[in-house]
């Protein structure tokens, strides 16, 4: 276990990393907190690929002066996933900001118990 | 490689295509070239289900010019055929059906919106059904989540917004999940293609290696998706969500969406990680016991509401929990129950919701439960409609309800170990439908003396009438043609593997 973490310690900083941001995503109550949870959470994730997808000493697979040995490349598929889900996560969070605006804008507080509190005194 | 065979990746292109299109059209436009586009989805995937009942196989579309293990595919069988004709019809009459009110509920210069998230949102249920690759998966779970989130908060007050805010807050936990999963799977197996991380995973299980990460792997994926889906301990976003935004909404979310998310699971469950491997994993155990307190709870508290919106979002509750626990039952004819209950409360709960909307109509838009009374007199098309999908959901012989509670009993008889916490809690959670179910029923047919409200004739509200009609029709050919559905559902799923 010991050697194998030292070996792997990007993975483990991911892994706190994704934990992290898993916890304030769940259990803050304020909603910018929240929304800056969820990007660690998500850059965890992508730290955790990038750091998997490449091995030391070897290069992107673009070809420049001939084709060299499969050894010399490493696999692009890890960082191209990591680009796609980097999209994915910027668009979340922009609807996440922008519902957060609006609940603002309408209740002048961004902590979700008060919001909720106050809804149900709205009894809508 | 027959022409039929492209119309999976058409029908998924040509949604995406016209949510881009909607988005520059006029309202009335929008919602002709949505209907148009439902009609068009339905008759392709019900070409498609037909052809490959006809040829008895599934076929592989390869998206580009890389074939497999590197490119990308979509995989059509009997099974995610019929889901994705079943899908497309359940949304065109949710969607028929609450169309008048969403003139209400909707500010008028954004209804065109509405449409343009319906686009979306059909074209990544269909990805979710089809797809072949676990990262498309992923994305379009996203686009999913996005679409869904519109659809809630479209209706702009200040809960739909908060019950927005709280369903991301639960989804983005359940797709971070998901993505970690997939990252983990792809780490295991180097692959992304579901074929062929399920071979390597064959060949991992046989030397015995890996046995950690395949297992978080599974759990992360498992959890995630249930958050999704409002299993029992998750589904805390789920009541606002479907009581408070505009009712095709409602009736899209809960029929439609969670559905997309669990058909994934059993996507994942067949042909990722292999039955095999799952039964003899702890997760499935966990989801059995989750899924049968989902089944009690959901009821106990659809029964503390005096709203009846909010009573059919807990009552989802409890049907997810159903669904779940047929998977925990960890045999085919569990699996086979819970997509038949799938499709039950598609079909079901649907109805509910819309012909809910035509009974707090005709109660002055109170949703409060005393309003309600006489509202079946006054408004006779919904009180058919409810009195119909609230004895499906109680599960009386003829009805939709009724086939799915009988086979998650018949599948429980098959599983010794598990037969009778799953048979008491069936009884229970009957009983437990039964009496806030029929209490609403009772209620609409409790006459009143003189009513201030307007009573509605099935004359002013045509369309409206043909939809819940539709509606207790596919009920009714659930109900008295299960023998021949169930048998398209285990063929299907012979498909899978």
């Amino acid at each position: 276990m010991g050697p194998n973490l030292l070996a792997n310690y990007g993975e483990a900083v991911s892994m706190i990393l994704f934990c992290i941001g898993f916890a304030n995503l769940l259990l803050q109550k304020n909603l910018i907190k929240k929304i800056i949870g969820l990007n660690i959470m998500d850059s965890g994730t992508y730290l955790f690929l990038a750091e998997k997808g490449y091995i030391e000493g070897r290069v992107a697979p673009i070809v420049v002066d001939g084709i060299q040995d499969v050894e010399a490349y490493i696999n692009p598929i890890p960082s191209g996933l990591v680009l796609t889900g980097i999209v994915v996560s910027v668009s979340v969070t922009a609807l996440m900001l922008s519902l957060t605006v609006r609940l603002y804008r309408r209740y002048h507080t961004l902590n979700l118990d008060e919001i909720s509190m106050r809804l149900k005194k709205e009894g809508l | 490689m027959d022409m039929v065979c492209n119309f999976p990746a058409v029908s998924i292109l040509l949604c995406l295509f016209a949510g881009i299109i909607s988005s520059g059209l006029k309202q009335k436009v929008a919602r002709v070239l949505n209907t148009v586009l439902l009609l068009v989805v339905i008759t392709l995937s019900a070409t498609t289900f037909v052809y490959t009942l006809a040829t008895g196989s599934s076929f592989v579309y390869v998206m580009g010019k890389f074939p497999a293990p590197w490119g990308n595919e979509i995989r059509a069988g009997m099974l995610e055929t019929f889901m994705a004709t079943a899908f497309g019809i359940i949304m065109l009459l949710s969607l028929l059906g609450g169309e008048k009110k969403l003139h209400d509920e909707v500010e008028e210069g954004k209804i065109f919106l509405y449409y343009v998230l319906n686009d979306l949102l059909l074209s990544s249920l269909l990805a979710l059904v089809y797809t072949n690759d676990l990262f498309t998966a992923y994305v379009f779970i996203e686009i999913n989540t996005i679409a869904a989130c519109g659809l809630i908060m479209i209706r702009q007050n200040g809960r739909t917004i908060e019950a927005a805010v709280r369903y991301m807050i639960m989804s983005l936990l359940g797709s971070g999940m998901i993505l970690l999963s997939i990252c983990l799977l792809y780490d295991i197996t180097g692959h992304l293609l579901m074929s062929n991380i399920k071979e390597t995973i064959e060949a991992i299980s046989h030397y015995d290696t890996y046995n950690v990460p395949l297992m978080v792997a599974i759990s992360l994926i498992c959890v995630g998706l249930a958050i999704k889906s409002a299993l029992f301990p998750f589904h805390s976003w789920l009541p606002d969500a479907y009581g408070y935004s505009t009712v095709s909404s409602a009736a899209i979310l809960s029929s439609l969406v969670s559905k997309g998310y669990i058909f994934l699971l059993i996507k994942i469950f067949y042909r990722v990680i292999g039955v095999e491997i799952i039964r003899n994993s702890k997760i499935i155990n966990v989801l059995f016991i989750f899924g049968l307190a989902g089944m009690i709870f959901g009821s106990l508290s659809a029964m503390k509401e005096a709203d009846i919106r909010r009573m059919i979002a807990f009552s989802s509750v409890a049907q997810i929990g159903y669904i779940y626990m047929g998977f925990g039952l960890g045999t085919e004819v569990g699996m086979i129950a819970s997509i038949f209950h799938i499709l039950t409360h598609a079909a079901t709960k649907s109805l509910l919701f819309i012909s809910a909307i035509g009974l707090t109509e005709v109660s002055g838009g109170s949703r409060h439960f005393n309003e309600a009374t006489g509202s079946g007199f006054r408004n006779k098309i919904a009180g058919i409609g409810f009195t119909i999908g609230s004895l499906s959901m109680v599960g009386l012989p003829a009805f939709a309800g009724f086939i799915s509670k009988i086979l998650f009993a018949q599948a429980a008889l098959r599983n010794p170990h598990k037969m009778l916490p799953v048979l008491i809690v069936l009884g229970i959670s009957t009983i437990l439908n039964a009496i806030y179910f029929l209490k609403t029923v009772i209620r609409i047919y409790t006459p009143v003396e003189s009513s201030i409200y307007k009573p509605l004739t099935m004359k002013d509200q045509k369309l409206y009438s043909v939809v819940i009609i539709l509606f207790v029709i596919i009920n009714f050919f659930l109900g008295l043609m299960s023998s021949m559905v169930t048998d398209w559902i285990t063929r299907g799923l012979e498909m899978f593997s």
